[in-house]
């Protein structure tokens, strides 16, 4: 089973390497989307160091949603998933696998270039430990959630925008959750209680988003 | 309640069409009587609010569209989960009938919402907890909708739509609670729309008559819209 | 009875466009399902 689980990670990633334009294109997204707020509302110095957190986390999510669509939509086409679907390894295992790769090539990037969006808006270099920290904790909830959202959506038409739709209201939670926790450090409070809470939100996605992915794969491909 | 053979007699579309047909005749009139009396009640017995005056009579729509939004959510996705786990057709149609009708509430509890809100607290819109967990909601609604109509075979839109309503309500209480620190956080003191629980007694029953009709109305929609179905499908 | 007369029924005390606002919209979304409803059964029957 693990076995298993690393073959498919390898894979993914891999597979990922050989286009890095798909996960570079999603990456200079998060950086183009926060780079249009301040041209949108204004250079006021108090202002973004104020929305900061809130840009950069929402950032995050559309940067990372965009890539899902392709999640499984590859794998669909060329059969692989059917194979996947009828193989001896737990379809639960699988999808967990694919959801990691997705987040070590969309989410974990985020993570490491989130700081510098934050020098953009002179977030307070104090702050940028919680916000790597909220996003590392919320990006991985992101990916399986949005993994739900591409399962269902898998070969439909007005694909992309429909996953957005369906994903969009159950990120608001890892989206307050994410930057509420930089606002209350911000704020001299601790934002244990929010982080904490986000890594409760990766548990329980951990536990039960295989499941429901599993269960939409099926049904997508009867 | 009933044996088992009982049970799964209304479980086909067919045996069930007429039942419904039935049950959704008296449903209309009852839910007529009760909004009558319920709006009887509300501007007629119930005395003018100390602080809001007039306009907090708009509470006997706003309270019971929102409470109804949030229950008929529940009934889709626990009807689209039973069509799920027994494959039972009729199961999934309900859910989809449901669907539209709880978008309904969910906007009129918007629409009347925002309406109290301008007397009251000056804007519109002022990102109240429980407002804003209603935007998510019809959200919600709307992707459950969106997700069957973009999906042609009928049984794949059931299930389909059922996963996604199951995912949907176990995410209603997380998505409740975090949008309520939310809104502590960025407001200071949480104030809601709804009243201080001190409420006389004659607006508590105008709000329960108008809940009452709402519920009535909410049933007999969803089942003459299981009807279409059933007969579009069969 | 609350209201000395008509006119203070529909004025409600200054805040007659919100009350009625929300009264008459909440009516007319319930109308158009029914009417919504009614020519979708229209259609199945044909």
């Amino acid at each position: 089973m693990i076995a298993a689980a690393r073959c498919i990670v390898r894979r993914d990633l891999l597979l990922a390497l050989r286009r890095p334009s798909d996960v570079g294109t999603a990456l200079l997204f998060f950086v183009i989307v926060a780079s249009l707020f301040p041209l949108g509302i204004g250079a006021e110095p108090n202002l973004l160091r104020a929305v900061a957190p809130g840009v950069i986390w929402v950032a995050a999510l559309l940067s990372s949603m965009l890539s899902l669509s392709r999640l499984f939509a590859a794998d669909h086409a060329d059969g692989t998933l059917e194979q996947m679907l009828l193989g001896a390894a737990p379809l639960g295992v699988i999808v967990a696998a694919k959801v990691l790769a997705h987040w070590l090539v969309a989410g974990l990037p985020l993570v490491a270039i989130a700081p510098l969006i934050a020098l953009q808006y002179d977030l307070a270099p104090a702050l940028y430990g919680t916000l790597a920290l909220s996003l590392l904790l919320g990006t991985p909830v992101l990916s399986l959630i949005g993994a739900i959202g591409a399962a269902l959506t898998l070969g439909l038409r007005g694909g992309g925008v429909l996953l957005a739709l369906l994903v969009l209201p159950l990120y608001v939670p890892v989206l307050i959750m994410g930057a509420g926790s930089v606002d209350m450090a911000a704020a001299g409070l601790s934002p244990q209680g929010q982080l904490q809470l986000l890594a409760a939100l990766l548990v329980v996605a951990a536990a039960f988003a295989p499941w429901a992915i599993a269960a939409a794969l099926r049904i997508s491909t009867e | 309640m009933s044996t088992a053979i009982k049970w799964f007699w209304f479980a086909s579309p067919q045996t069930f069409f007429p039942l419904a047909g039935t049950i959704a005749r008296a449903c209309w009139i009852g839910a007529a009587l009760l909004a009558v009396a319920g709006l009887y009640v509300g501007f007629f017995v119930a005395p003018t609010d100390a602080q809001q005056g007039e306009a907090y009579r708009i509470i006997f729509i706003h309270v019971p569209a929102a409470w109804m939004s949030m229950f008929l959510y529940v009934v889709m996705a626990c009807w689209a989960a039973i069509g799920l786990a027994f494959n039972t057709r009729l199961s999934s149609m309900m859910a989809s009938a449901i669907a539209p009708t709880g978008a309904l509430f969910t906007f009129v509890a918007l629409w009347t919402g925002a309406l109290w809100g301008r007397p009251t607290w000056g804007a519109y819109w002022v990102w109240d907890a429980r407002l804003t967990s209603e935007l998510i909601l019809l959200f919600l609604y709307l992707g459950f909708m969106a997700l069957q109509a973009a999906i042609d075979d009928p049984r794949r839109a059931d299930r389909a739509g059922a996963v996604l309503a199951i995912v949907g309500v176990v995410n209603v209480p997380i998505i409740y609670y975090s949008v309520q620190w939310w809104n502590t956080l960025h407001q200071g003191a949480s104030v809601s729309l709804t009243r201080a629980p001190s409420m006389a007694s004659t607006m508590l029953t105008g709000m329960l008559l108008m809940a009452l009709a709402f519920w009535l109305y909410g049933i007999a929609a969803s089942l003459v819209r299981v009807r279409c179905i059933i007969r579009e499908r069969e | 009875m609350n209201w000395g007369g008509w006119s203070e029924f529909w004025a409600m005390g200054g805040y007659g466009f919100y009350v009625w606002g929300s009264y008459a919209v909440t009516a007319v979304c319930l109308a158009t399902e029914v009417f919504l409803l009614r020519r979708r059964t229209r259609e199945a029957k044909a």
